[in-house]
């Protein structure tokens, strides 16, 4: 049913995402599909990489282990911006037609009331976009 | 992107959305320090922070400190900046005259010489903004409120001064014309004030601005060290950047930044309030002013959320446009003739008089050269932080040339042409028409007056005031992110919430002290850390030098 699955990623919070993808391994290997990991970086230097090469390098490197995890097709995709915290959805939503997706699974926060001011990143992408989205929430402890 | 096809990321970097093909090889300089890993972060209070600890806490101490001290001993305070402002300026003056003269030197050797060649970000780099993005960005952020003000005040002040002649007193020149002034004779006193105003709006200025951001996008985009001013002393104090003496540099820049921009923002709400009053019979007051801050800083959080494409730039377009629009219809509907020979003649006399005007050693016209000169040194270099940081965020992918050549050589054109447009046409109707109205009228409405002399003065008053007001949003929105990178260690993707905080700080500040009286004493303040960043930009000098001497040249 989904050919390719596109899962955001944060390299510098990869505990935040850990619950997301053990859903990604368990979809890809249920409809055989190919997984495209994409990660948004700063021009500027950041601390996960001090340029988008080192950055891309990073990202391959984490596709790898998890295509080890889950045995299906990876690939990397990098989105250099100047501004990445502000341009993050709209990078996205370009992202899902770029890299050729039918589905999106990324992780977001349960809703809460700061929402109406800063929207989810989850919730905002949803909206903008005709393919499939799951939203992945932190189990209820 | 190794799995894309190299014409798709050709492709991909030219699409509008600031996406640029990472690339290109660059000299990393080598440091074991992780960006960010000085920084607190927590999501424990219903949202996410991330900031640099020490830097964060000692700025806004300090910055409440100064708030409070300026607003309780207001009568204390005021004379105290006020006096280490004069004194800056006045015992030190040939110390900014001779530096901002080493800036321009560097700068015009730089775009001549080989290093030119060297591309910010690595030698394949793409530019994340178009020319017109690019160049109203930095201008907005450079200079664009004080154009509105001055574009009109300043050749009227000189030309006025200048016609005056000299005036002696016990062997010291009390006159403030420049140079040795033009006595009884209007056409020259005219060219010398035109000359003398340009000398403060073109090469100096850009050349400082420039050599800031040169120095961070060098350090930034090249050398992967973070985004801060404390990255610029790599070459001098290696590893010992990350400990105290960066903090301290980056507290400063915080500081300067923030009171710079704090008391423009109040000092910037009174003159737009006296505009409003003029154009419509407003009544000008504390709640028209408060009214604008809030206004202000309220689109201003709208565009930092929206960041640095869709808010910083769109708006910075937008307000280029209509300073355009203003321009053309001064050169077309005034002294059109005039303004057109005036742009050479006037670039003429920039360049004859360059020399004795930037002369730091055995000036007579010590009011001019102290009082004028070396406070407009102080102040852009104290705002050279936060434009310069500015500036280099947005310039990824130029090469150093095309960089010097877009932020030192055209805006001084630009600056030129608009000094000739307005001032001229206010000089004109003066000794062309005997129109006494510029000359007479407050400092804050000559613009205004001038307007009222040419046809539709309703209609371009009011795009005056929309520019002013605009020019004031685009300053505080790139300043705030400017501040929240430093704060937080060098970091351009921290948390939303940060940059909104300082966005909210700095009209509280404006606010309070437009309130309680002390924005004329802070802004002294401010433009006393012109002389501590005066050594800041000397160090970047040799930084820059340094760091591109070990780069690629493409």
């Amino acid at each position: 049913m989904y050919r390719k699955i596109m899962v955001p990623i944060d390299l510098a919070h990869l505990e935040v995402i850990e619950p997301s993808l053990q859903a990604v391994a368990d979809l890809a290997r249920h409809y055989q599909a190919e997984v495209c990991y994409v990660g948004v970086t700063s021009t500027a230097p950041g601390s996960v990489a001090r340029t988008p090469e080192e950055y891309h390098r990073k990202l391959e490197e984490f596709a790898q282990r998890r295509a080890a995890v889950h045995g299906q097709p990876v690939s990397a995709h990098t989105i250099s911006s100047a501004d990445p915290i502000a341009d993050l959805d709209d990078l996205l939503i370009d992202a899902i037609k770029d890299v050729g997706a039918d589905l999106v699974v990324m992780p977001t926060h349960p809703p809460k009331h700061l929402d109406v001011i800063i929207p989810s990143h989850g919730g905002k992408i949803a909206t903008h976009t005709d393919v499939s989205v799951f939203l992945v929430r932190p189990e209820r402890s | 992107m190794d799995n894309h096809p190299r014409d798709e990321r050709a492709k991909e970097a030219e699409t509008s959305e600031g996406v640029p093909a990472p690339e290109g090889p660059a000299n990393l300089i080598d440091t074991d320090y992780v960006i960010g890993q000085d920084n607190l972060a927590t999501d424990k209070l219903g949202f996410n922070i991330d900031l640099h600890g020490k830097v964060f806490t000692i700025s806004a101490l300090v910055t409440v400190f100064f708030v409070v001290l300026t607003l309780a001993l207001q009568a204390e305070v005021e004379p105290l900046f006020n006096a280490l402002r004069d004194w800056l300026t006045g015992n030190l003056s040939w110390f900014f005259l001779l530096a901002g003269n080493i800036f321009v030197l560097l700068c015009l050797v730089l775009i001549a010489s080989p290093l030119g060649k060297v591309r910010i970000g690595g030698m394949n780099a793409t530019p994340d903004f178009s020319y017109t993005g690019w160049f109203s960005m930095l201008f907005a952020a450079g200079m664009g409120i004080g154009l509105m003000f001055y574009g009109v005040s300043e050749p009227m002040s000189h030309f006025s001064a200048a016609l005056g002649g000299t005036t002696v007193e016990d062997g010291v020149r009390t006159d403030w014309a420049p140079l040795g002034a033009a006595a009884d004779d209007p056409s020259a006193a005219a060219t010398l004030g035109m000359a003398a105003t340009i000398y403060h709006w073109g090469l100096h200025p850009w050349a400082i601005y420039a050599i800031v951001a040169l120095a961070l996008a060098i350090f930034s985009f090249n050398k992967g060290l973070p985004l801060t001013m404390r990255s610029v002393f790599y070459p001098v104090l290696g590893e010992r950047v990350w400990g105290w003496p960066g903090h301290i540099i980056d507290i400063l820049a915080v500081f300067a930044t923030l009171f710079g921009l704090a008391t423009s923002l109040g000092i910037g709400a009174s003159q737009a309030s006296a505009g409003l009053s003029h154009l419509f019979g407003l009544p000008e007051g504390d709640a028209t002013m408060v009214l604008l801050i809030l206004g202000i800083t309220a689109v201003a959080i709208v565009s930092i959320m929206a960041g640095v494409d869709k808010g910083v730039r769109r708006l910075s377009e937008i307000n280029m446009g209509l300073a355009v629009l203003l321009l053309l219809f001064v050169i077309l509907v005034g002294p059109t003739l005039m303004i057109v020979t005036g742009f050479f003649q006037n670039l003429g006399a920039y360049v004859v008089n360059l020399p004795a005007l930037s002369n730091p050693f055995g000036r007579e016209d010590a009011n001019f050269s102290q009082g004028w000169t070396a406070f407009y040194w102080a102040w852009w270099i104290s705002w050279s932080p936060f434009v310069g940081m500015f500036i280099a965020r947005v310039s990824r992918g130029r090469s150093v040339r095309e960089f010097l050549i877009a932020v030192l050589l055209v805006p001084s054109l630009v600056s030129v042409l608009w000094m000739t447009a307005f001032g001229g046409t206010a000089i004109d109707q003066l000794t062309g028409a005997g129109f006494e109205g510029v000359r007479d009228a407050a400092l804050e409405l000559q613009l205004f007056v001038m307007l009222g002399e040419l046809p539709l003065t309703a209609i371009t008053s009011f795009v005056g005031i929309v520019l002013v007001v605009v020019f004031f949003i685009t300053s505080s929105d790139s300043g705030s992110l400017v501040i929240d990178t430093i704060t937080a260690g060098g970091k351009v993707d921290a948390p939303k919430p940060q940059r909104v905080f300082w966005a909210i700080i700095e009209g509280v500040i404006a606010i309070a002290l437009l309130l309680g009286g002390g924005l004329v004493a802070l802004q002294a303040m401010a433009v006393s850390t012109g002389l501590p960043f005066t050594l800041v930009l000397l160090v970047g000098c040799y930084s820059i030098i340094k760091g591109l001497m070990s780069e690629p040249r493409g």
